[in-house]
């Protein structure tokens, strides 16, 4: 092991990629690391489907009148971005890329504990992620990603059905993936990976996949019944037949709040990764960091009527709420404090995904704090429903999750792909990124706060130059997106080769060759290291802290 | 994982109770108790529910893990029940 | 993924793959309470709203059928219990006895289910054009809430009954062939566990719906 983390390595002859050929050995693929790859491809096709949704907006809104679109298709176009984003990029994007691909891995098992039901996630994925196509082009979607009734119950005269029956089909591909995560984590774990010493990423996992137990189930009925509603003209949730729309709105606030927790602590899992491996320390407080991660699943069930503070709601149930909403910012609070104190005295190195990690921090404790604004009970009813709330939950969704999967997706290409990506251009890309969201989403705070609504498809003249530094903005960002396709898939060929662990880092995934062989390791590794035990790992190759110089 | 066999009386014996309990319930529907009779109804079903799964589907004798799984998802509905009742039933404090 | 016999090449040993699909199956009926949770929600809030009505409704359901229904069903629970009982202790013909048992029983409940769904289509209850119910506007509407959640409750239940069923004619077929032991009974554990909420929901299902108000 020592001789191989000094020596340059050879690319493996036998990975799991090229185990099997054909198009049938990944279609009918159960292995973990390939299933992670369809995943990879059909998120980013989502995400970049769902990207030009949001450049269309950003355009139309360039001027007060928006000359680009009509009212109608205004509403379609922010309705489908949001679809497309939420429940097929962000929801998916690191459970079921990167946390398919490592959580095997890292707990040095030889698979998922099952397999094929695995592999129905991603089917379920696919045939929900058509079904929501085939109404975004027979005549789109105008609902809001939220579906409100009676709205999309009655009154939308767009494809709603088929849209509600692919995301419903899709949230058994969540529920699916989280049944398996939290099954795998419970019984498969290597001789010797005690819960203590598993990496912070299969902990967050684990958090998550009790939201996607817990939380999806709920939605999956409210949409099933909405659906009903429409097709048979009943009333579960119609004024006019006796129904109560606030009562979709609780159902669907039950998942859809801790949907957000799905996307943000996958990502917080990630960066604590990144974070440890580029401090080369132990992750500070991993204890409370676990129950952290734990305390926002639950608490974030407890939260959700903050989303319904002006829908006519008790105002009891509200302050209520109100006041457990600010419990979910003391987890989050204690992991960006433990990063911080992480970094301290490390020794910090600036590559890419650690790059993405400052993003991350940053941007999360804006959006965070922001989200205390909003769940303050007085200061929502001003900014409810503005682009404040929009610039909010960007920050959290892409500043957060997006940061986390784009640093994810840097410090584990050489374990997926074997190569190295380009690491210069990789850091301009994610400067690039950082600024040019900052650029498009910080102006929304700015008009939103003086009184710019959302979902508006034209706005008065003074809020001209805020829209159009913000629209300026997304053009940056979509660069930041669009580079790393590229030298990406670039590296595959021609990056340089990886070795089993080029940062390098702790965890067991990093014991296996890269790309791994399918059956993951040679042999059912025993762990008999803590986690993150930067100091008393020889075979690492690194100097001890202490005779690294540090006081 | 040591496997519990549960013997055949106790099959039987939850059987019979649970069918005594319907009756039970069908005759405490029958009698005006006012906003009491919904209260009896669901407590007898939970406590019919308790014992189909503590005896027909073995949680009493199931590893810890498996009890905590059981309470999770009672606790989680139980959340999802109460915390929505708690808008709808304090509506009416308002005097405005 | 190669197997060996009944243990699949990506587990260590068969404990270890008894313990993930039996903690497998109960986070699935976890899913399942949910799933069901969002329902009974709704129920509760449209029940509490319009308790006369739902009253009212109520008893137009037939409540002898119901009884009926609910004694099949603790009758298919326990028959269900005894096939898993048979496979733990290696009685062969016994299993598939009560395996067969349990699938008469359920296809006695979905049989008699099929004649409570007829009578109310007679009846005009059952929610859309054709909806009767005396009173006024509202009372129509809030009586036809009423049945939209009895037939997407017990219409939901009895979609898990047909899969139940299913999976059970899956048990004979394979306890015919002789393929459950002590040592390997997993599958009628799990399908056990299954049938089993499945009958907790009726056992809720049955005093919520039929037995609102019956004096």
């Amino acid at each position: 092991m020592n001789a191989t983390a000094t020596k340059p390595e050879a690319f493996p002859e036998k990975h799991y990629v090229n185990a099997e050929y054909g198009i049938r050995s990944w279609l009918l693929t159960t292995d973990h690391k390939r299933i992670a790859l369809l995943y990879l491809v059909s998120v980013t096709g989502f995400f970049f489907i769902g990207g030009i949704f949001a450049a269309l907006i950003r355009i139309h809104l360039l001027t007060p009148a928006g000359y680009l679109v009509t009212p109608e298709t205004y509403n379609k176009l922010f309705t489908m971005h949001g679809v497309a984003m939420i429940f097929f990029f962000l929801i998916p994007a690191i459970p079921a890329v990167l946390g398919n691909f490592l959580i095997p891995l890292m707990i040095g098992a030889k698979d998922l504990a099952f397999p094929r039901i695995n592999l129905l996630s991603w089917y379920l994925y696919m045939i929900g992620g058509g079904l929501v196509l085939f109404s975004f082009l027979s005549g789109g979607l105008d609902t809001g990603w939220t579906f409100y009734t009676p709205l999309s119950s009655v009154y939308s005269n767009s494809a709603v059905a088929p849209a509600v029956l692919g995301i419903f089909i899709n949230g058994f591909s969540s529920i699916l993936t989280g049944l398996n995560f939290l099954v795998t984590i419970h019984t498969m774990r290597a001789p010797g990976m005690t819960w203590f010493r598993m990496p912070m990423f299969v902990w967050t996992h684990y958090a998550t996949s009790i939201i996607m137990i817990l939380g999806t189930p709920v939605v999956a009925t409210t949409l099933a019944l909405a659906g009903m509603e429409r097709l048979f003209h009943l009333g579960f949730f119609n004024p006019a037949l006796g129904g109560d729309p606030v009562l979709f709105q609780h159902l669907f606030w039950f998942y859809s709040h801790p949907a957000v927790y799905i996307m943000i602590l996958p990502a917080m899992g990630v960066i604590s990764e990144i974070i440890t491996t580029f401090a080369r320390k132990p992750l500070f407080g991993y204890k409370v960091m676990t129950a952290a991660s734990l305390a926002i699943a639950v608490v974030g069930f407890l939260v959700w009527t903050h989303h319904m503070f002006v829908a006519g709601q008790s105002t009891y149930a509200a302050l209520a709420f109100s006041l457990l909403t600010m419990l979910v910012a003391v987890p989050s609070a204690v992991k960006t404090f433990n990063w911080t104190a992480t970094m301290y005295k490390g020794s910090v190195s600036y590559d890419t995904p650690m790059l993405y990690a400052f993003g991350f921090i940053g941007l999360f404790l804006i959006g965070g704090l922001t989200g205390l604004f909003l769940g303050t009970l007085g200061t929502d009813i001003h900014i409810h429903d503005t682009m404040f709330v929009v610039a909010h939950f960007h920050y959290i969704m892409v500043g957060g999750a997006v940061f986390g999967y784009m640093g994810g997706l840097h410090l584990w290409w050489p374990k997926i792909s074997g190569r190295m990506y380009p690491e210069f251009v990789a850091r301009i890309s994610a400067i690039v990124l950082f600024v040019g969201f900052n650029m498009t989403f910080f102006p929304q705070f700015v008009m939103g706060y003086i009184g710019m609504p959302r979902r508006y498809h034209t706005y008065p003249p003074e809020f001209q130059v805020l829209n159009v530094l913000s629209t300026a903005g997304a053009s940056i960002l979509a660069i930041g997106y669009i580079v790393p396709i590229f030298y990406l898939l670039w590296s595959i060929r021609h990056g340089a080769i990886a070795g089993r662990n080029p940062w390098p880092s702790t965890g067991l995934e990093w014991q296996t060759a890269s790309p791994p062989p399918t059956e993951n390791f040679a042999v059912t590794p025993e762990v008999t290291w803590e986690a993150y035990d930067f100091d008393n790992r020889p075979d690492l190759g690194l100097a001890r802290a202490a005779d690294r110089g540090h006081k | 994982m040591s496997e519990h066999i549960v013997s055949r009386g106790i099959y039987a014996g939850i059987g019979a109770t649970l069918l005594i309990f319907t009756g039970i319930t069908y005759y405490a529907a029958t009698v005006d108790l006012g906003p009491l009779n919904v209260v009896i109804a669901l407590t007898i079903a939970t406590f019919k529910a308790s014992l189909v799964v503590l005896y027909f589907m073995h949680a009493r004798y199931s590893p810890r893990r498996t009890q905590l799984v059981i309470v999770a998802g009672f606790f989680w509905l139980a959340l999802l029940l109460g915390m929505t009742l708690s808008d709808y039933l304090t509506r009416a404090w308002q005097s405005i | 993924m190669h197997r060996t016999g009944e243990l699949y090449g990506h587990f260590k040993t068969p404990g270890q793959q008894r313990e993930a699909a039996s903690l497998g199956m109960w986070v699935f009926l976890i899913t399942e309470i949910m799933f069901f949770g969002g329902i009974f929600l709704t129920y509760a809030i449209n029940r509490s709203m319009y308790p006369d009505i739902f009253a009212e409704a109520s008893r137009e359901l037939n409540v002898r059928m119901g009884g009926i229904n609910t004694a099949v069903l603790i009758a298919s629970s326990f028959t269900m219990a005894m096939a898993v009982w048979a496979s733990q202790t290696g009685k062969k013909k016994q299993l598939t006895l009560f395996l067969i048992l349990t699938l008469i029983l359920g296809s006695v409940f979905l049989g008699v289910k099929y004649f409570e769904y007829a009578e109310k289509f007679h009846h005009h209850l059952v929610p859309g054009r054709n909806f009767q119910f005396p009173g006024d506007v509202g009372s129509r509407a809030h009586a036809q809430l009423f049945f939209s959640l009895y037939f997407g409750m017990t219409g939901l239940h009895a979609l898990h009954m047909i899969v139940g069923a299913g999976l059970l004619l899956w048990l004979v077929k394979e306890s015919l062939r002789g393929r459950y032991t002590p040592q390997y009974n997993t599958p009628v554990e799990l399908v056990g566990l299954y049938w089993h909420f499945v009958d907790i929901i009726w056992i809720y299902l049955f005093p919520l719906l039929y037995l609102i108000d019956r004096h």
